[in-house]
């Protein structure tokens, strides 16, 4: 009998990009965060590249205020498949005066990862960015193009952006000009959950339900820990809770859940009421959150 | 899982955003958080019903002006079916989102407002729909409540709409007329007592029981994109092209011939990831080796060596122009085709081709913004390709302007 391969056609297109990335550009490089959005795109470089090793580095941006079951698992991967990683940390920009700490209950460093990337970006003249963002998690992002040219200063024209027509992926730029690449803008949130069930991909702990010690602020589960601002009357309790996405400390709110498995994971995000960024305080700081931090060079 | 990828059309205010809207809301796609921040900004706009174009019209100017401007892609699924929805802007000026939105989908939902029969837009649309060669086009009547459902209204607009249908090119088009509330949901996820006359299936049961497109009747390709060269003692001699299939599926065995350089070969192994298969169809990102050692680079292709398409330095196509700086003769421009680029003059405008179907002006000399027309090009190099209507992947090209290095345009060959 003959073995005719079955192919996935979400899977099937981000390789494809993957492949487009490194045919058109000199200097690639995939920005991991440790999330299961860019543990996702590791695999997918792997298979695109097979039995070739990924041909680029990753870059990770670090706030400082990760958790550290994020840092620990990055690691692991890193060693595992002898991927080149480069950490770039926002403190350095902090020490060196170039930006500014917020401050206050809602103080995050998260604003302050755009500035490190774009000198990452300057310092190893990269020309591509590969990031893990999808068009289904938040409505600018639903405007982006698979191949989103940023200029100099790492904007994003959103209004003026060029047509992708069938596959046909055109990642011409000037010098000084960087593209943000991304191979799974057509993936939901439940679509990767399902790769990731299907693939047995590993990823980080905090995923899957623990013990915590956090606290309640605008009806969302906080962390509680150093980095994160608390008022005196916002009580510590310890909670059975998980992650469905990951940012920093700072930025990501906990989720009450018992799922300790992605069986389990995939079962509860089918039922789930609330979108995936519903837990993101970053996106809640205005209607258009996301859209004037893609303007300034955010992924 | 089977993944359906549609766009909309239809002037503004037809109701796309609505209809994309209710679609969500029907199939319990919209999670509690987005359906509140809907109904929140809708009450504070002054709305007595939801205004579901909040959830597709992401960018702030969009919002401001009540507008779609560039694309938006919207994921449902069902039990059976992934859907990718682009929810595309009507006005003339973004007709270049539209082509956009309408190259990467397998059905097309044109919106007429009932009260407003078929307009130019309409026209323009399907025009468009007919250029790609959008095999499934459901014409949806919507806003029948504003019209007491009336059947009449609905038959009439059917009917103008045929004669449209009879002059289009492209015959085996399939066209389905559905009447349709997208505001109160009539026939859009389900049939409704208010259009009893009507038998047919709701928006989405059609879109349920569409069948994939037979990619298969149209020869294979298989356009290179990178070879994989691995630095490892044990595949020294290793080289992989990876790329992805078009048309009929490859075997291990077929006879192959490598364009442009017309070397033949075999297929040794067709491989994904760490495992090998005797044979992969089209939309696989596969990785081919072949039985000789031959040279082949991104922008070759592969194609079945029965199956070899025509090679010119020239060629004609219908461009949809998509630039603000206007095509004109004498000018030069990279051509993308497939993952090949040549650099191309365009030797002379044979036409401006009216999307109204009304005929086409000969005596243009330029391609203005959002214009569709026949140009003839002459290229730096011979070029492999097939007709559009043939076959789809080796029958378009995009053109990237040389110094701005914008997509200025995408032309359909033949
Ligand atoms: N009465 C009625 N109004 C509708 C219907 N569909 C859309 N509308 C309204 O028409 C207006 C334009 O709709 P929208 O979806 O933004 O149109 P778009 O420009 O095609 O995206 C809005 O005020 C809608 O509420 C319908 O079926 N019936
Ligand atoms: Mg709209």
């Amino acid at each position: 009998m003959s073995k005719i391969l079955k192919t996935n056609a979400l899977e099937s297109e981000a390789i494809y990009i993957f492949r487009e990335v490194v045919a058109q550009f000199e200097n690639p490089v995939l920005l991991f965060s440790g999330g299961k959005d860019s543990i996702t795109l590791v695999r997918l470089a792997q298979k695109a590249f097979y039995p070739g090793k990924i041909p680029f580095p990753l870059l990770h941006v670090d706030t400082g205020h990760n958790f550290p079951e994020t840092i620990e698992f990055r690691d692991k991967l890193v060693e595992e498949l002898g991927l080149n990683l480069i950490v770039r940390h926002v403190q350095d920009a902090i020490d060196e005066g170039k930006v500014t700490e917020e401050t206050g209950k809602y103080s995050s460093r998260n604003m302050l990862q755009t500035t490190t990337l774009l000198d990452a970006i300057e310092e190893f003249k990269f020309d591509a960015c590969i990031g893990g963002a999808r068009r289904d998690e938040e409505k600018a992002r639903a405007k982006e193009r698979i191949f989103s040219v940023r200029d100099d200063f790492g904007q994003w024209d959103e209004k003026n952006q060029r047509p992708e027509l069938f596959d046909l992926l055109n990642g011409k730029i000037e010098i000084g000009q960087n593209v943000r690449v991304f191979p799974i803008s057509n993936w939901t949130e439940l679509d990767v959950w399902s790769y990731i069930e299907q693939e047995h991909i590993e990823i980080p702990s905090i995923y899957f339900s623990h013990k915590r010690e956090t606290f309640v602020r605008d009806g969302l589960i906080w962390s509680a820990s150093k980095y994160v601002y608390r008022e005196e009357d916002e009580e510590v309790l310890e909670r059975i809770v998980r992650f469905r996405t990951v940012g920093d400390m700072t930025c990501t709110a906990a989720v009450e859940s018992d799922a300790d498995t992605i069986e389990q994971i995939v079962k509860e995000i089918k039922v789930s009421t609330i979108s995936e960024r519903g837990a993101r305080i970053d996106d809640k700081r205005s209607e258009a959150a996301m859209e004037k931090r893609k303007q300034q060079g955010y992924f | 899982m089977e993944v359906l990828k549609i766009a909309t059309a239809g002037s503004v205010d037809d109701g796309k955003s609505t209809l994309i809207g209710r679609l969500l809301y029907d199939t319990k796609s919209l999670t509690d958080d987005k359906l509140e921040a809907i109904e929140r900004n809708s009450k504070k706009k002054g709305y007595d019903y939801l205004d579901f174009s909040l959830a597709t019209d992401g960018l702030v100017a969009e919002r401001e002006q009540g507008i779609t401007i560039d694309v938006a892609h919207i994921y449902f699924s069902t039990k059976k079916k992934s859907y990718i929805i682009a929810d595309t802007p009507g006005h003339v000026e973004y007709t270049r989102n539209m082509v956009t939105g309408a190259s990467q989908a397998q059905a097309s939902i044109i919106l007429i407002d009932a009260r407003k029969g078929v307009i130019e837009q309409t026209y323009r649309h399907f025009f468009i729909n007919n250029l790609l060669r959008v095999k499934h086009v459901i014409v949806a009547v919507n806003k029948m409540d504003l019209v007491d459902y009336d059947q009449q209204v609905f038959e009439d607009i059917k009917a103008d709409f045929e004669k449209l249908n009879a002059q289009s090119s492209y015959e085996e088009q399939e066209v389905t007329f559905i009447p349709i509330s997208a505001l109160k949901g009539d026939n859009v996820a389900q049939k409704t007592d208010a259009m009893s006359w009507y038998t047919g299936d709701s928006v989405l049961d059609f879109l349920e029981a569409l069948k994939p497109e037979q990619e298969e009747l149209t020869a294979a390709r298989f356009p290179v994109q990178t070879v994989i060269r691995p630095k490892k003692d044990e595949f020294h001699d290793y080289r992989g092209y990876a790329g992805k299939i078009y048309g009929n599926s490859l075997k291990v065995g077929d006879a192959v011939t490598v364009l442009p350089s017309l070397t033949s070969s075999k297929i040794k192994s067709i491989e994904f990831f760490d495992e090998q298969y005797d044979e992969a169809i089209a939309g696989s990102s596969v990785t081919i080796t072949l039985e000789n050692d031959i040279n082949v680079t991104r922008g070759d292709i592969l194609v079945k060596s029965d199956e070899v398409p025509h090679s010119a330095k020239t060629l004609t196509a219908s461009v949809c122009w998509m630039d603000g700086k206007a095509l004109i003769p004498g000018a030069k421009y990279e051509i993308q085709h497939n993952t090949n680029r040549v650099l191309a003059k365009i030797d002379s405008i044979e036409n401006v081709i009216s999307t109204d179907y009304s005929g086409e002006d000969s005596s243009a000399t330029q391609l203005t913004l959002n214009e569709i027309g026949k140009v003839n090009f002459k290229l730096s190099k011979n070029l492999f390709y097939d007709n559009y209507t043939d076959n789809k992947a080796g029958g378009s090209f995009i053109l990237i302007d040389t110094q701005s290095n914008t997509t200025a345009g995408v032309g359909f060959i033949g």
